[in-house]
């Protein structure tokens, strides 16, 4: 943190710069500390949990068990599941949030700066806590990032009650930083920006924040639910004691689908502002992006059951829920046509944060399909719990959720630091991730339509070719992240200088004031430049 | 300050009533069940006003026993299969036996399929509506008596009723140390 002292100089207009010291950061409010905070955090945990990542593909290489015990690799995969999601997604698009939202809508900080700290100052004490659930005895979780009862409450190892308690904090986390965007978005803009000329980063993440408020409480009551089972004799979902198993399921995925939204609607706000800058024309079909954003998020409070297809659903509900998702293939088809038709007869340019946000249009899109296959009920049989299940969601997260981030990143990083990126780094970043990720996880739907199971350290020998080729992937993918480790603070050091338009097609107030961005920014609302008005 | 103070007071209450509201999904989805008859969930219990049966079909019933995990008691229907006209009454039972050397409670949670047929089932009695204690090497006959609804719809020609035994003796004994404590 401390190679970003020298980057955040006071302007000298200002009256006064960041605190000396561990201070700074420890008792900040300044929506700038905590944002780049957020986004270091989250870079920590995208490698911690990349490491886990890395341990499963290791074991997978060749069939049979060599390198970790069944019991270890079952903690892997729940523990690269709830830090990638929790620890990498979530604070990433909330520090992302918080350097632009400000600086998007011309308001001076967040709407609750000393909440904002707390909000922050929570997750690596949760982090901490689930980390450490590592070296107890007993082991850390073993259930699944889903963490289905009774797996989680009957037949879960002692640590349970700290993962609980983690995701507690994480939750209240959440929710304040929700709190935190929705009332800057709705009190603070500055004057003449109305709720239709807002950039889409501001739209999506308001419309996200909504979730996390509506969702964020109802993963708090199911985890509450099972410290109860666990510790003070409650049968919520022991069938023995009256409860209900599958009721443990339908509570979860009311939380769990609108949390795959939570992690994908920001990254439409992001590839919703780089695609213009770089093809040098007005975002197409703004209104309908918007509501767009909103139906899906209606939607996503419809569909949960799609999870759940073999638990035992009456036909009638198998079908209002496979006809609910599919539904939802429309406003995101909205989507994506919009970007395509935003690039259609535009100058287009191919930096890296375009090229991270071309590859997102292409992948996400590969993603979204495999997710209508995984909608259709009747065939939803063969793909449950396979391969074919880690293919999707990791297609719609990693070249999804992590490639927005990584656009965005290298696309407001010189707003940020003052200094231009490196391109042929970035390039260099860009394809290897680009191949790598294809090598990893386009083999997981054959192996997953050929029957492998998920979350299983062993393999049938018909399925070793893949396995060795996505596991060569996930090193290479894995790896070449440390390029975007050294691309980041090579920037954060140096560089070309960058002007305060630093892409020549930049619209929107953040690009109005200098690069980089003083301490302190629109202490008096400014003027909307030409594009808003 | 104060339409910050305005929006985040609702938006806190909103995150509290939705606290809330994961715990009303737990009635909520008990309630959904008893309404749609879904989930093989049977509510129709207790006495039945016993009218002319329907001779013109024969539901077969078909009785299930399922250990839970870990559930050492011999457990098994009587009768593997009941042939029942709709509106007979019919009686029938379990058997069980405790072969260990100590005490045990144990739970039946019974499960119908299909879904659909569970409105259907009348229980008049069943040893599931409470727990069975064994002593050690004891056993039980246990009774089930029941009627199917005449208003069974006509496509369903056998049901299935099964069982799963859980031991509930520790969360039993906890209580009744706990019991002791307080006597004590």
């Amino acid at each position: 943190m401390s190679t970003l002292d020298t980057t955040l100089h006071a302007d000298a207009h200002e009256h006064h710069g960041p605190a000396k010291g561990m201070g700074r950061w420890l008792f900040t409010t300044n929506h700038k500390d905590i944002g780049s905070m957020y986004l270091w955090f989250s870079l920590l945990m995208f490698f911690v949990g990349g490491c886990m990542a890395l341990m499963i593909r290791a074991e997978l290489f060749q069939p049979g068990l060599q390198l970790i015990e069944p019991g270890f690799f079952n903690q892997m995969t729940t523990m690269h599941g709830l830090i990638m999601v929790f620890g990498a997604v979530m604070p990433a698009f909330v520090g992302l949030a918080n350097w632009m939202v400000p600086m998007m809508i011309g308001a001076p900080d967040m709407a609750l700066p000393r909440m904002n700290n707390w909000s922050f100052w929570i997750l690596p004490f949760a982090f901490a806590m689930l980390i450490s659930t590592l070296f107890m005895e007993g082991g850390a979780p073993n259930f699944g990032w889903t963490f289905y009862a009774p797996l989680s409450t009957t037949y879960a190892p002692p640590s349970v009650t700290y993962f609980i308690f983690a995701i507690h904090m994480m939750g209240i986390s959440s929710i304040m930083g929700a709190i935190n965007i929705i009332a800057t978005i709705l009190n603070m803009r500055a004057p003449g920006m109305t709720m239709m000329k807002l950039p889409l980063f501001c739209w999506t993440w308001l419309i996200t924040a909504l979730l996390l408020i509506a969702v964020m409480p109802v993963l708090a009551g199911v985890v509450t639910m099972m410290l109860m089972d666990i510790h003070f004799g409650t049968s919520f979902f022991d069938a023995g004691g009256g409860g209900d198993p599958v009721l443990f399921q339908h509570v979860f995925w009311f939380f769990g689908h609108p949390e795959v939204y939570i992690m994908i609607l920001p990254a439409f706000g992001i590839i919703s502002q780089i695609i213009p800058t770089f093809a040098r024309k007005r975002l197409f079909g703004y209104a309908s992006m918007v509501y767009a954003t909103a139906s899906i998020a209606v939607l996503s409070f419809l569909v949960w059951a799609h999870h759940m297809f073999t638990v035992g659903i009456p036909l009638a509900g198998e079908l209002f829920f496979m006809y609910a998702t599919m539904l939802i293939a429309v406003p995101t088809g909205v989507k994506v046509f919009n970007w395509v038709a935003t690039m259609f007869r535009g100058s287009m340019t191919f930096e890296t944060p375009m090229l991270f946000a071309l590859a997102f249009v292409v992948l996400f899109t590969i993603g979204g399909f495999s997710g209508l296959m995984l909608a259709i009920a009747p065939v939803d049989f063969q793909y449950h719990d396979t391969y074919f299940v880690v293919a999707h969601f990791h297609y719609v997260l990693v070249p999804g959720a992590i490639f927005s981030i990584m656009a965005g990143v290298y696309y407001w990083l010189p707003k940020w630091t003052g200094h231009m990126l490196d391109e042929r780094m970035g390039k260099l970043h860009f394809w290897l991730s680009f191949i790598g990720v294809n090598i990893t996880f386009f083999p997981m739907h054959f192996i997953g339509l050929a029957g492998m199971p998920r979350r299983i350290p062993d393999y049938a020998l018909q399925f070793a070719d893949f396995n060795m080729v996505a596991s060569i992937g996930a090193f290479l993918f894995g790896l070449s992240q440390l390029i975007f480790l050294w691309n980041v603070i090579a920037c954060v050091r140096g560089g070309r200088k960058a002007e305060a338009r630093a892409w020549e097609g930049a619209e929107g107030l953040e690009w109005e004031i200098p690069s980089p961005a003083p301490y302190h920014t629109f202490a008096t609302p400014p003027q909307l430049p030409e594009s808003l008005r | 300050m104060s339409a910050h103070g305005r929006l985040v007071r609702r938006l806190v209450l909103g995150s509290v009533l939705m606290f809330g509201f994961g715990f009303a999904l737990v009635p909520l989805y008990d309630v959904f069940c008893e309404v749609t008859g879904l989930n093989g969930k049977i509510t129709n219990t207790g006495p039945v006003a016993i009218s002319a049966m329907d001779t013109s079909r024969q539901i077969k019933v078909r009785l299930i026993a399922v250990h839970n995990e870990g559930m050492p008691w011999d457990f098994g229907p009587m009768d593997g299969v009941i042939r029942a006209h709709p509106g007979e009454m019919k009686q029938t039972a379990f058997m069980a036996t405790n072969p260990t050397g100590r005490r045990m409670v144990a739970q039946a949670i019974p499960s119908v399929a299909p879904a659909e047929a569970a409105q259907y089932l009348h229980k008049v009695n069943c040893f599931c509506f409470e727990q069975q204690a064994l002593m050690a090497g004891e056993s039980v006959e246990m009774p089930l008596l029941f009627v199917i609804d005449k208003k069974l719809p006509e496509h369903i020609r056998s049901l299935t009723l099964s069982y799963t035994l859980f031991d509930i003796s520790p969360e039993v004994s906890s209580v009744v140390s706990a019991e002791k404590e307080q006597r004590l």
